[in-house]
């Protein structure tokens, strides 16, 4: 009995440590594989974007490794991704980014989903010297820290609606509208009414409605009845999906008239979907957009993009999938232009990253944010009861007209 | 600005509307607690999730193709079973323990309910549509959504429906008489055991019934669970147990200086406001009770 005790502890010991040398290989580049790290919410509150980020993630190291990898040093390598889940908790996830380093050896990472769990990991990233590409972290206050080691595809959070009020001041003659606004009491939503503020000044527009909306409410019909009183030329909402998806409940609901409606978070939230008509004339900030006519030679275009993505997992790509793909074509191409696998090559040439990929030009700022590529807006448009989000900004791209300004909804059928 | 409300007058009007017809809703789910806290002393903290759960199952058959509005039979009913099942697997090892032990237990609850949920129906916020419409007063410069109208509605007639339920049916009187003398009740042979499982039930069925029209007012997440525990809780504590009349009245009152909190102090404040009042209802309460002890002395 002892004899055979004294084995199974033997052979146990032999697993672990197998195991051991098998996880600890996983590290930065081993054999034909970099290893990159990622924290990612695959339960929780943000589980739904989370996937749609590892989908993105996954599908560029998958089309990338298939085309050849990546070339360091006349040698082919591929991509591999450790995931962690997250639980959409910023403690488990700064967490998890010391695990990723600490214990696996990860030298290089990739961004978890949200402006908050970004922020929860950057400190992390940037203690150790981890350069860090991310996908889905906006808010202006990420970029204002003097991280070294942050680089983000996106646009920032308070360029979001910026474009909008041009857009109204342009309907406007040049002259400076009245602005409503409502925003949810969180670093981002709070970000993109600081982008509102300072198009406000810019344009020497008026704010007369400004309300920050606590997280927990999901009512918003005080604001509502305040902006039906005042009458302004354009109304914000930013609240992610909930924000949104109350937004147009409410204002159909008790006919609120106001003759531009420009929200965040309309494609997150399926708002032509779950609202239809209801959410005709929505104007909606958006990062990416399939028809733009941005090219690069891994995904060809953005609409070809959507189709392989619709057909690998069987949904049309949302521009939180498409962002997370473009990191990876980030980092394939400063690997590339180092050539080496020291950590602050790979930096420095992070730095100086200037290419196109079908996401859109990446060019990285001062503060590690994308300065290259302008947001764009759609506007919600029905036939029928089919409604669909066309781009109407910014006009380069624009495949419909502004639809300006919203009939009323006594006009509407 | 900040005081818009006092030079337009029809906003008072909307404001007083949008909060009584919001706050009967939330009286609703406060009767719930309040009927099982009274009759088992046990303070749920599951109860917002137990709505949620409600609002999906009307939002599930409303994906079915059915009119939502018929989440308020629906829902009901499968709650109930969830509700007794619930006490059956956990609430009934609570049940005469320590008050701490419960609200961790529901507290438990909580939490597997929200996960369950976002595992189930995924993390996305989601509507039902009701395509009621919207009813317009003084010249349309009061519109009241129809579904909340028909809401509050709903909500009356389910609550006059509990009350002539517990004063006529013999289960009521179980009930009342487990909640004011759980020992005595038993002696004279009342299953106690039976009383609360029923009791769990239809606290359960109440939150079926406000969760399936939260799914046509407002939005529905896993996550978004606690803030209605935590409005009911504040109901009962100023309403007291047992006592109808008064939650309808705080639930009312609570809808209204919410929405007033909006407008006079601003959104942001809203909910800040109403814990405030919770703070200052309770150090009153303390107050009233040290004055009556000195009294005795």
């Amino acid at each position: 009995m002892n004899k055979i005790a004294k084995l199974f502890v033997t052979f146990i010991s032999a697993i672990t440590l197998a195991l051991v040398s098998f996880t600890s290989s996983f590290a930065k580049v081993e054999g034909e594989y970099i290893v990159l790290g990622s924290a990612i919410s695959l339960t929780g509150k943000y589980s739904s974007n989370g996937v749609h980020t590892q989908n993105g993630y996954n599908m560029a190291v998958d089309r990338i490794n298939k085309m050849g990898g990546v070339e360091v040093q006349g040698k082919k390598y591929k991509f591999e991704i450790i995931y962690y889940d997250d639980e959409s908790n910023p403690k488990r996830a700064a967490q998890l980014a010391e695990r990723l380093i600490k214990q696996d050896g990860v030298h290089y990472m990739l961004g978890p989903y949200s402006s908050g769990l970004t922020k929860a990991i950057a400190p992390v990233t940037e203690k150790y010297k981890i350069p860090m590409v991310e996908a889905n972290g906006a808010s202006r206050s990420l970029f204002t820290k003097g991280y070294k080691y942050l680089f983000a595809v996106l646009s920032p959070a308070n360029q979001y609606l910026e474009v909008a009020i041009d857009l109204a001041v342009e309907k406007n003659g040049g002259k400076g509208v009245k602005i409503a606004q409502a925003f949810e009491q969180d670093a981002f939503s709070q970000d993109v009414r600081l982008g509102i503020l300072d198009a406000a000044k810019r344009t020497g527009s008026e704010i007369i409605i400004d309300d920050k909306l606590p997280k927990e409410l999901n009512d918003m019909a005080a604001t509502l009845a305040k902006v039906k009183a005042v009458k302004p030329d354009v109304l914000v909402v930013s609240g992610h999906t909930k924000g949104a998806l109350t937004a147009i409940r409410q204002i159909s609901e008790m006919k609120v008239d106001v003759p531009m409606l420009a929200m965040t978070h309309c494609d997150a939230a399926k708002l032509s979907k779950q609202h239809g008509k209801k959410s005709e004339f929505a104007l909606c900030a958006s990062q990416w957009h399939k028809n733009l006519s941005y090219k690069d030679k891994f995904f060809g275009s953005g609409k070809k993009y959507a189709k392989d993505f619709q057909k690998e997992f069987g949904y049309d790509p949302p521009y939180q999938s498409a962002e997370s793909s473009a990191a990876l074509l980030v980092f394939k191409d400063a690997f590339e232009r180092a050539n080496s696998f020291d950590r602050d090559a790979v930096r420095d040439a992070l730095v100086d990253t200037e290419m196109q990929t079908f996401y859109g030009n990446i060019k990285f700022g001062p503060g590690g944010q994308n300065v290259a590529k302008p947001m764009i807006l759609f506007q919600v448009r029905c036939k029928g009861d089919d409604c669909e989000n066309r781009v109407v900004a910014p006009t380069k791209w624009a495949s419909d007209k502004f639809y300006h300004p919203i009939p009323k909804w006594s006009e509407r059928s | 600005m900040d005081f818009l409300i006092f030079k337009a007058p029809m906003l008072m009007v909307q404001a007083s509307l949008d909060g009584i017809l919001l706050g009967i809703l939330f009286a609703l789910i406060a009767y719930g607690m309040a009927l099982q806290w009274g009759v088992m002393n046990i303070i749920n903290i599951a109860q917002g999730d137990l709505v949620i759960l409600g609002g999906y199952i009307a939002y599930t058959i409303y994906l079915w193709g059915i009119h939502p509005a018929w989440g308020v039979i629906i829902s009901p009913i499968i709650m109930f079973f969830v509700g007794w099942g619930l006490y059956k697997l956990v609430i009934n090892k609570v049940v005469d323990r320590d008050l701490f032990i419960s609200i961790l237990a529901t507290f438990g609850i909580a939490i597997v309910f929200q996960q369950l949920m976002n595992f189930i129906f995924g993390a996305d916020v989601v509507v039902a549509q009701s395509e009621y419409g919207t009813t317009m007063l003084f010249d349309n410069s009061v519109t009241l959504p129809n579904s909340k109208i028909f809401s509050a509605f709903i909500s009356v007639l389910y609550a006059v429906a509990l009350v002539i339920y517990m004063r006529k049916s013999k289960l009521g009187r179980a009930i009342r008489a487990t909640a004011q003398n759980a020992r005595a009740a038993k002696i004279l042979g009342v299953d106690t055991e039976k009383v609360y499982a029923a009791t769990f039930g239809i606290n359960a069925a109440l939150c079926g019934i406000a969760g399936a029209l939260i799914s046509i007012t407002l939005t529905l997440h896993p996550y978004v669970g606690l803030p209605y525990t935590v409005r009911s809780f504040m109901i009962v504590i100023v309403a007291g147990l047992g006592n109808l009349p008064a939650v309808a009245v705080s639930g009312m009152g609570l809808g209204l200086f919410e929405e007033f909190a909006d407008y006079i102090l601003g959104t942001e404040f809203r909910i800040g406001a109403v814990f405030l009042l919770l703070v200052l209802i309770l150090v009153y309460r303390r107050f009233k009770l040290s004055r009556k002890r000195e009294y005795l002395k």
